[in-house]
């Protein structure tokens, strides 16, 4: 059990380190999302109704883009260099492993957006209560969608043109989460409870943890044949 | 002891080899002849578990290896055409990340001693991408100093390496059998290794 939160440990350090190194691929995922849910506002005008109404949509619509621009280096950058392939005969869980690269892709691209969306959502009049939702849904809803990226961008690897299948294969299912995330802060702004959307979307990201990581390493075993 | 019955692989629909059979003992080597395009790499890369014979068994120690799946893992170490490092970082924090996928967490004074060995003292903490390509090489082979594995795998070793390096190499190697460890290479350039066996795929 020590020995696999070790592989955990090990490979979220990495890639976090790898990321520290290369800081422009994570500010170009992150000035993207900041730069799409601008252009709304600018857009459609200063018609606050209609910005407050739209908020929650275009903040998931554009978390959802902006995570599928950087899923493309999930395990790409890896599969170029070699990295892949030594990851494949470790002799330990390539499960574990997988859940490491899934975890550090979400705190490297999924978590700055969480934190940023406090700063967007004052663009669309979002009241307090309504940020503090779209947040909650974002930081349960954006590791779901790293982990279902995942599953598409080991399908996709080494693939001319995989950047745009990977998207087409991926967004379908991430629908659900969009769906419940949104549904989440309507809710709220519609004085009703949030607690059924939330508790969805967290049912969503347990079953995520539980069969994504296994699935992504029998995805990344075809590929490398 | 490695032990391939019958074997048959094919890329696409061309079939490179088939009823291939070999043994590797403790302290054996054996070297894979053939042109390119023989299918050494291929051959290898079976032997590894990346691809799926069309017929055939791969046995490590009486047990096929697709039974022992990590167990297997845990006792062969693969160097293969790509060097499996990371340009950014720096030869040192390469080697311990290596290390720690194997299970075998290295401190830092065991991977610079290693690292000196393979001649790259003073290059230990620099990014790998400011390095040359034999240096690059020497990084990925420091693996071979600090993964206790018994089955090396390895896929052209000596390419972009100078003679004093492959001179280095072949006292690791000749070390490795001493040790009753096993080898499986190939290489178009001479290696002098006492007691290679060949094989040859054509």
């Amino acid at each position: 059990m020590k020995n696999l939160f070790g592989l955990l440990l090990l490979i979220v350090r990495r890639d976090l380190l790898l990321a520290m190194r290369r800081r422009a691929d994570v500010l170009t995922t992150l000035i993207f999302f900041v730069m799409v849910v601008s252009l709304f506002p600018l857009g459609v005008g200063p018609e606050t109704d209609m910005l407050r109404k739209m908020a929650p949509g275009v903040l998931w619509v554009a978390a959802l883009l902006a995570s599928m621009l950087s899923l493309g280096r999930l395990f790409s950058a890896d599969y170029l260099d070699g990295t892949l392939e030594q990851m494949l005969l470790a002799p330990q869980s390539l499960s574990v492993l997988v859940l490491g690269k899934m975890a550090s892709h979400w705190m490297v691209s999924g978590l700055p957006l969480v934190l940023m969306t406090p700063v967007l959502g004052l663009q669309f009049d979002m009241s307090v209560q309504a940020i503090g939702v779209l947040m909650l849904g974002l930081l349960l809803g954006t590791p779901i969608l790293s982990m279902i990226g995942a599953i598409g961008a080991a399908l996709t690897l080494g693939l001319r043109g995989g950047g745009v299948l990977l998207s087409l294969l991926v967004l379908p299912l991430c629908i659900p989460v969009l769906i419940f995330g949104t549904g989440a802060v309507q809710a709220v702004t519609s004085g009703l409870s949030i607690s059924s959307h939330l508790s969805l979307l967290g049912a969503l990201l347990v079953l995520a943890v539980a069969f994504t990581p296994w699935v992504t390493a029998q995805a990344l075993r075809i590929s490398m044949e | 002891m490695l032990e391939v019955s019958n074997l048959a692989c094919s890329r696409g629909d061309h079939r490179l080899f088939s009823g291939l059979n070999l043994e590797l003992h403790p302290g054996q080597i054996m070297q894979i002849l053939g042109a390119n395009g023989s299918g050494k790499t291929s051959l290898l890369r079976t032997l590894c578990g990346f691809i799926q014979p069309d017929e055939g068994k791969i046995a490590w120690e009486g047990s096929d290896v697709r039974d022992l799946g990590e167990d297997y893992f845990a006792e062969m170490m693969y160097l293969g055409h790509l060097n499996a490092i990371k340009d950014e970082l720096s030869a040192l924090e390469n080697l311990r990340i290596s290390a720690g996928l194997s299970g075998l967490p290295l401190n830092e004074a065991d991977a610079i001693a290693a690292l000196r060995r393979m001649g790259l003292k003073g290059r230990e903490r620099l990014p790998v991408k400011v390095l040359s390509q034999g240096q690059q090489r020497r990084v990925a082979l420091a693996r071979l100093l600090v993964i206790k594995a018994r089955l090396w795998i390895l896929d052209e070793p000596l390419t972009a390496l100078d003679v004093n390096a492959v001179a280095l190499i072949e006292g690791v190697l000749a070390e490795h059998l001493a040790g009753q460890g096993m080898v499986i290479f190939t290489t178009h350039q001479p290696l002098n290794v006492a007691g290679v066996r060949s094989l040859s795929l054509s």
